[in-house]
């Protein structure tokens, strides 16, 4: 039943066996007898949510995704060669023309070129490896922002890695010029067919154990305030059985004593809210998955995480991956799930293999599969990589582009808990919040409600960059003010004062230096009129040139924009359009003004998903800053 | 209405309506005598809520709602002529006329004019606004496809595929401004999947893709729509009994739709009905 259209080209046998390594072999068509045909549209149906895995299979193979390549796919996973190439053509890491590299080429070096790492001399970054030949990608956040500027090498035929990391697990002390050449035991991030993902196929951590007690991980590193960080840094993340030491599964184990209502009850009357901006409260999150009977029914880990200035879910993942997965699990358990997703960024090469070993490693020892942990109830997870696109952060954007197609936002309602994945019931949160489930389920509501404030309860982790001298993640409880976070980060660095912060990242807002008095809690950054968001801190001073990463900011939403809604993929060209005459003409007319406003009226009020309803925040919070200079007259007006 | 359908009741601009439980905001609105601008929306196609320029102010939300795609709900009170409303679909209809060619999107026109729509506020002398220039693509006799005017309503989309003829020859590819409609790789048509049923032509709302006749008719200075007569018939070629409208000019078939709300095609047509015409005018004929 061949009824797909699939050009001439063909693949070679390279690309052949990438995409058996990436998605097994499927089912072929086949006939079971004259009426009863399996394969064609029921292949398409089943298999469509590999075509991600498949493409990441063709891109790392040959550095492009080849015609021949693409239809092969096709073939296989029976999805229209149409559809697969909007699909490919969406992500950032996928190219569909050839690239002009050597046979010696072994990948492609991605440089960020967001704020953080913008005010860190990421131009002389990729001036020094463009003078050595080095194939460069101008790529949106990487999610380092800490080690600013980032970079992240995206592999020929050789798996994808972050210098940074392998520096990290040698640990070797970082050296001060680009690592270009990459370490022949960098991290492997697509170990495996991505659907089963045996355990003896995640090999592909080399950290050894006792590495982890000397590289410095975060500055709080076993302070004792710590909650959601506390095994960071201290308990190797390669090991359950080191996590179990450290009191790893307890949760988990204290979870299905109680049963699921109480669980939920517990998330419920703890106040915990979503930490990836939007602040649902996770507890009613979890009550509405767990009411819906009849159907399969998800639990997602949003581990999409590309707000520009965020590397906090990362950070977790690297470090303490056991505990996502434990929460993971814990989720799966109080809401009935039996499906268990971990979409995770592409450029996490690092946090991808530490969850892989550590999903092997639970699965092994009984934690998941079949009546996970004992618990009675059947649960498992399936680790599936991004591709770059900002996009898919947002969750139903996430949905589709797991399910295999273009990563665009669904209109809501009808809402992820009643038609999420597959259109069907679904939790979905990211590390951060999942994590703070484990201490409320272990220690209860109340204990949980101890710290923060009454209605920001707990700790929040927030990512401190740009100029402060101890860059890093941070954990403080909600209701610790600006001022403090940005002591707790260190003096400024170079000779300018505090000018701006950027909270919340790209898509928050920036204060000035009057909110260092400023408690950060939901209710009194909205007070205030900005946001915690995914809790960015980035300070900026006043030698810093405001315009230039204003109108990077604005380049970021522009790129990053999925062009579904016209709102959006038009406005942000046209926002970009503005802060590119501010550039060039030295100041804001007051026309050129009135027009932001209009254009950011409309983003906010008529765009599909938040990335067009926040896309005007920052900039907007920047005009009225004054951070961008204003003033002088159109010419044409 | 049948007795068994449940009403819903709700407020259109003050306006007291009552409608059928499942009825769109939209169709509310058209059945309340409030006419709203629509242009990705289609009445044989899913509703992809992309263009936005059917916005309205619902009661309660925080964003405006697309109202060809949100369900009605009893006491939802709507708003079709606030300020945002306005202003929001007054933006849409900027955006688009800064960046793609409005020329034969007739019913944009007066929409334009009624929001008060300047597209060429976006031009500044040494910066001109940014558009999206595309050369036609042609390909063959039958049909171009001209992107300068698309305005990515995903309605070919929906027609290529499972609305209407499961060939899936085009998706949206690329992704923001520069986000396309394309074959694989961009591979000419003739190449690619398609089966030339001519739906994408009949469901594109801006002249984006027109029958090859009708292109070089436009080219040459020769398209006049005043002067033409529409006769529908059926389709000679086979026993469905799809209706056709035969476009004519002096006496001359220039391209053929059949009516959305035709029991049989609804609105689609296959090769044959759609341009399997030039048997009745062959140049020896003349």
């Amino acid at each position: 039943m061949a009824d797909l259209f699939i050009g001439d080209d063909t693949a070679d046998e390279i690309e052949i066996a990438a995409v058996a390594a990436a998605v097994g072999t499927p089912t072929a068509v086949v006939r079971e007898s004259e009426r009863l045909v399996y394969g064609g549209i029921h292949r398409r149906r089943d298999h469509r949510h590999l075509l991600l895995p498949a493409l990441h299979g063709l891109q790392n193979a040959k550095g492009w995704i080849s015609p021949g390549g693409l239809n092969h796919v096709c073939e296989v996973l029976q999805v229209p060669p149409a559809e697969a190439y909007g699909v490919a053509t969406f992500y950032e890491m996928f190219r569909l023309d050839e690239p002009e590299l050597g046979p010696e080429t072994t990948h492609v070096t991605h440089v960020c070129v967001d704020a953080a790492c913008q005010i860190a001399g990421n131009e002389e970054l990729i001036a020094e490896f463009e003078a050595r030949g080095a194939h460069v990608h101008r790529s949106p956040c990487l999610g380092q922002c800490e080690r600013a500027p980032a970079q992240f090498h995206q592999g020929i035929g050789r798996p994808d890695s972050v210098p940074a990391d392998a520096v990290e697990a040698d640990t070797v002390p970082a050296d001060a010029g680009p690592a270009d050449t990459v370490p022949a035991d960098a991290v492997e991030a697509d170990a495996g067919p991505a659907d089963t993902v045996p355990a003896d196929a995640v090999e592909a951590d080399s950290v050894p154990a006792d590495a982890v007690e000397v590289a410095v991980k975060i500055p709080q590193q076993g302070g004792p305030s710590l909650r959601l960080l506390r095994n960071v840094g201290v308990v190797d993340p390669t090991s359950l059985r080191a996590y179990r030491a450290n009191g790893g599964y307890r949760a988990l184990a204290r979870a299905i004593e109680m049963g699921p209502v109480a669980v939920c009850t517990a998330v419920a009357d703890s106040g915990l809210s979503g930490r990836g901006g939007a602040a649902f409260p996770t507890g009613i999150k979890w009550r509405a998955v767990a009411a819906e009977q009849g159907r399969p029914k998800h639990v997602v880990a949003n581990c999409d995480e590309s707000e520009p200035g965020t590397f906090k879910d990362r950070v977790v993942m690297e470090q303490d991956p056991f505990a996502v997965i434990e929460s993971l699990t814990l989720a799966g358990f109080a809401t009935g799930a039996e499906n268990g997703w971990i979409y995770i960024r592409g450029e996490y090469p690092l946090a991808t293999a530490r969850l892989r070993n550590a999903v092997g490693q639970a699965r092994e020892a009984g934690l998941l599969g079949d009546d996970a942990a004992g618990s009675g109830h059947s649960f498992d997870i399936e680790i599936r990589r991004g591709a770059g696109a900002y996009i898919c952060g947002e969750e139903t954007a996430l949905f589709a582009s797991l399910e295999g197609f273009r990563g665009e936002p669904r209109s809501k309602p009808p809402f992820p808990t009643t038609h999420g994945l597959f259109s069907e019931p679904t939790a979905i949160n990211n590390p951060e919040t999942l994590i703070n489930t484990l201490d409320i389920v272990l220690n209860g509501a109340e204990d949980y409600r101890s710290r923060g404030t009454e209605r920001s309860p707990g700790t929040k982790l927030l990512c401190l960059s740009g100029r402060v001298s101890k860059p890093g993640l941070y954990e403080v409880e909600f209701g610790t003010t600006l001022g403090e976070v940005l002591e707790l980060a260190g003096p400024l660095t170079g000779s300018g004062t505090l000018a701006a912060v950027l909270m919340g990242g790209a898509a928050g807002s920036f204060v000035g230096p009057d909110a260092l008095d400023m408690p950060l809690t939901l209710e009194d950054t909205r007070e205030r009129g900005t946001t915690l968001g995914s809790g960015v801190v980035m300070a900026f001073t006043d030698e810093i040139d405001m315009v230039a990463v204003a109108v990077r900011i604005a380049e970021f939403f522009r790129n990053e924009s999925c062009g579904q809604c016209v709102p959006c993929r038009v406005g942000t060209v046209r926002q970009h359009e503005t802060m590119v005459q501010i550039q060039a003409k030295g100041s804001l007319s007051a026309q050129r003004r009135s027009l932001v406003d209009d254009i950011a009226e409309v983003m906010v009020d008529a765009s599909i998903c938040g990335l067009g309803h926040t896309a005007a925040s920052a900039i907007n919070s920047a005009i009225a800053l004054g951070l961008l200079p204003e003033g002088g007259h159109d010419d044409d007006h | 209405m049948t007795t068994t359908e449940v009403s819903v009741n709700l407020t259109i601009d003050g306006q007291a309506v009552s409608v059928p439980e499942g009825t769109s905001i939209h169709m509310a609105c058209e059945s309340a005598g409030t006419p709203t601008p629509t242009l990705c929306w289609a009445e044989n196609l899913t509703p992809v809520n992309a263009c936005r320029v059917c916005v309205v102010e619902v009661e309660g939300s925080r964003a405006l709602v697309p109202s060809c795609a949100r369900a009605v709900e009893d006491q939802m009170v709507v708003q079709t002529d606030s300020p945002r409303v306005r202003h929001s679909r007054k933006m849409v209809l900027e955006f688009l006329g800064s960046s793609v060619d409005l020329s034969q999107a007739t019913d944009l026109a007066e929409w334009m004019r009624h929001y008060g729509a300047d597209p060429d506020r976006y031009d500044q002398p040494d910066l001109p606004a940014e558009r999206i220039s595309e050369e036609p693509k042609i390909q063959d006799d039958l049909y171009i496809r001209d992107y300068d005017k698309c305005v990515l309503c995903y309605k070919c989309v929906e027609a290529c595929g499972d609305d209407a003829q499961y060939t899936f020859a085009i998706a949206v590819s690329g992704r923001g401004f520069d986000a396309r409609i394309s074959t694989e790789f961009d591979t000419v048509l003739p190449d690619s999947a398609c089966v030339y049923c001519g739906n994408c032509i009949g469901v594109c709302p801006t002249g984006a893709i027109q029958f090859k006749t009708e292109f070089d008719m436009r080219s040459a200075g020769e398209w006049r729509p005043d002067e033409q007569e529409v006769t529908t018939t059926v389709c000679s070629f086979c026993g469905v009994g799809c209706n056709l409208e035969l476009h004519t000019q002096d006496d001359q078939i220039v391209k053929v739709t059949s009516p959305a709300d035709h029991s049989v095609t609804h609105g689609h047509l296959c090769i044959k009905g759609r341009f399997g015409w030039q048997y009745v005018q062959p140049p020896t004929r003349r």
